[in-house]
């Protein structure tokens, strides 16, 4: 469980000497998306339009945030990680298409990103559900607000973070995915714990 | 002040409570969980989660972002004068709360798609209504998270499978889940009655305190071996792998039909979250989990 503290932008040879179960901290330029950002973000790749803002070697935090405007100025309130396999459907294309190098949520991802994340350099990074007020105090300042429109949740923020962490590895770009491992022991243990039930 | 808008004030202050401030119990199982977790992955996990639960405390932000749906359980005593009258303060106290703690707009209708803005709509808040003797009103606000509530689960199973079905049905329900109900889980069992009852009481016993153990010794020693059997699935603080998959198991029963044997399950996520007041006729309020300031 080695500890690393990394600043963005990433470069992807520093993400693929990361290994599953590392701790990494983050400080430096992160956006949030869902899935409707995701989607949007992609059908302008496609299209060969420009999205708001330079992703190589950034974070993409999978969250919708809490966030208040005070005289004019945005401050993050609450910003805990939404369920991540929602954005299996677009994660491993989002990567390819914009070299984002740590992706952010909880509850880890599928094959398919797992695939993505080998093929095209990039980490998952599991933070604590719910820990909304500690993630939301890594969160220094709100750059910049895009795509708005699709809601305060949904919307694509852009912000500077400092530390932001603990994230655990649960993805490297090796194939490693300890959600993956975790499940196939829990499966080994259900039939102990029949035993031990006497079921 | 009319009792009226007192009963409205102290339910806007409970649900303040309950979304920035974890009951002791809560805080004393995840404090221990954090001690005796081998995992050192699952130790950082419980760490942020002690960190989040100080700092929401210290700033007076909602310990989480999805602040729930709003749920409130009524103890009203047969003579309370105002029983007419608590829905109505329970709603304005719920669209206060919205604006004034805040909380995260959570009342989407089934058929306009749309979000009401202030958390109340058809059937929410919910309220549990229990008639007690006596005149005083006891309040108790459970706002409930979405990641949990999708894993709850209801099994009809075969009478002749009796408690082994029970465990085995508790068992699953915990390995399907998985990561997803924000691991330490609390786990609110309802067994028996009917569909509706065994879910019903399923909830209601996550109003237990995690310290107190059950009254009845056989259900207690259920409890315990339920808790163990969850803990032996190896899914662990946020499904990273552990030992703690679980804080506490609390089980609740009631009679069934001879055909029938209901068991449901109610996955609460670590931010467990609820507040009680008692209001006397005089005026005076007090506060039952949570100190005030």
């Amino acid at each position: 469980m080695a500890v690393y503290k990394l600043k963005t932008p990433i470069p992807e040879e520093e993400v693929r000497k990361l290994k599953v179960n590392d701790v990494i901290y983050i400080t430096g330029t992160i956006i949030t998306a869902r899935d409707a950002a995701h989607k949007r973000a992609l059908e302008f790749f496609k299209e060969g339009k420009k999205i708001p803002i330079d992703l190589q070697g950034l974070a993409v935090f999978h969250c919708g945030p809490i966030v208040k405007k005070e005289d004019d100025k945005w401050t993050v309130v609450a910003a805990g990680p939404t369920t991540s396999t929602r954005m299996d459907l677009f994660e491993d294309e989002f990567i390819k298409a914009f070299k984002v190098r740590v992706v952010i949520g909880k509850g880890g991802m599928g094959k398919r990103t797992t695939e993505g994340m080998k093929k095209y350099g990039a980490v998952y990074g599991a933070f604590t559900g719910g820990a909304a007020v500690l993630a939301a105090k890594a969160m220094k300042n709100v750059r910049s607000v895009e795509w708005l429109d699709l809601g305060m949740p949904e919307a694509l923020w852009i912000l500077e973070v400092e530390d932001f962490g603990p994230l655990i590895v649960a993805i490297d770009a090796h194939g490693n995915n300890v959600f993956e491992d975790v499940q196939k022991k829990v499966e080994e243990n259900r039939q102990k714990i029949y035993e031990r039930l006497g079921l | 002040m009319d009792i009226e808008s007192l009963v409205e004030n102290v339910a806007v202050e409970i649900l303040r409570q309950a979304v920035i401030k974890l009951p002791p119990d809560v805080k004393d199982a995840l404090r221990r969980a954090y001690r005796e977790e081998e995992s050192d992955i699952g130790k950082t996990q419980l760490e942020a989660i002690l960190n989040n639960v100080e700092l929401a405390e210290k700033t007076g932000t909602p310990v989480c972002q999805d602040t729930g749906v709003i749920i409130f359980y009524v103890k009203a005593g047969a003579q309370a004068k105002i029983l007419g009258k608590i829905e109505e303060a329970l709603i304005k106290a719920t669209k206060r709360a919205t604006i004034e703690v805040p909380l995260r707009p959570n009342s989407v209708g089934i058929f306009t798609r749309k979000n009401t803005g202030d958390n109340t709509g058809r059937y929410l808040p919910y309220i549990n209504w229990e008639i007690v003797p006596g005149d005083n009103i006891e309040l108790t606000a459970f706002p409930k998270g979405g990641g949990s509530e999708n894993v709850c689960a209801l099994g009809m199973i075969t009478p002749g499978e009796g408690l082994n079905g029970v465990k085995k049905f508790v068992v699953d329900t915990v390995i399907k889940a998985g990561a997803k109900p924000c691991p330490p889980n609390i786990l609110g069992v309802g067994v028996g009655g009917g569909a509706d009852i065994a879910m019903k009481i399923a909830k209601a016993a996550l109003l237990r305190p995690l310290d107190q153990p059950n009254a009845d010794p056989e259900i207690a020693k259920l409890e315990k071996e339920l808790y163990e059997a969850a803990n032996m699935t190896g899914i662990g603080p946020m499904g990273l792998g552990g030992k703690f998959t679980v804080l506490g198991v609390n089980v609740d029963h009631a009679h069934r039909h001879p055909a029938s044997y209901p068991v449901a399950v109610a996955v609460q996520c670590w931010a467990a979250r609820r507040a009680s007041a008692r209001i006397h006729p005089d005026g005076t309020v007090k506060y039952l989990t949570h100190k005030v300031v």
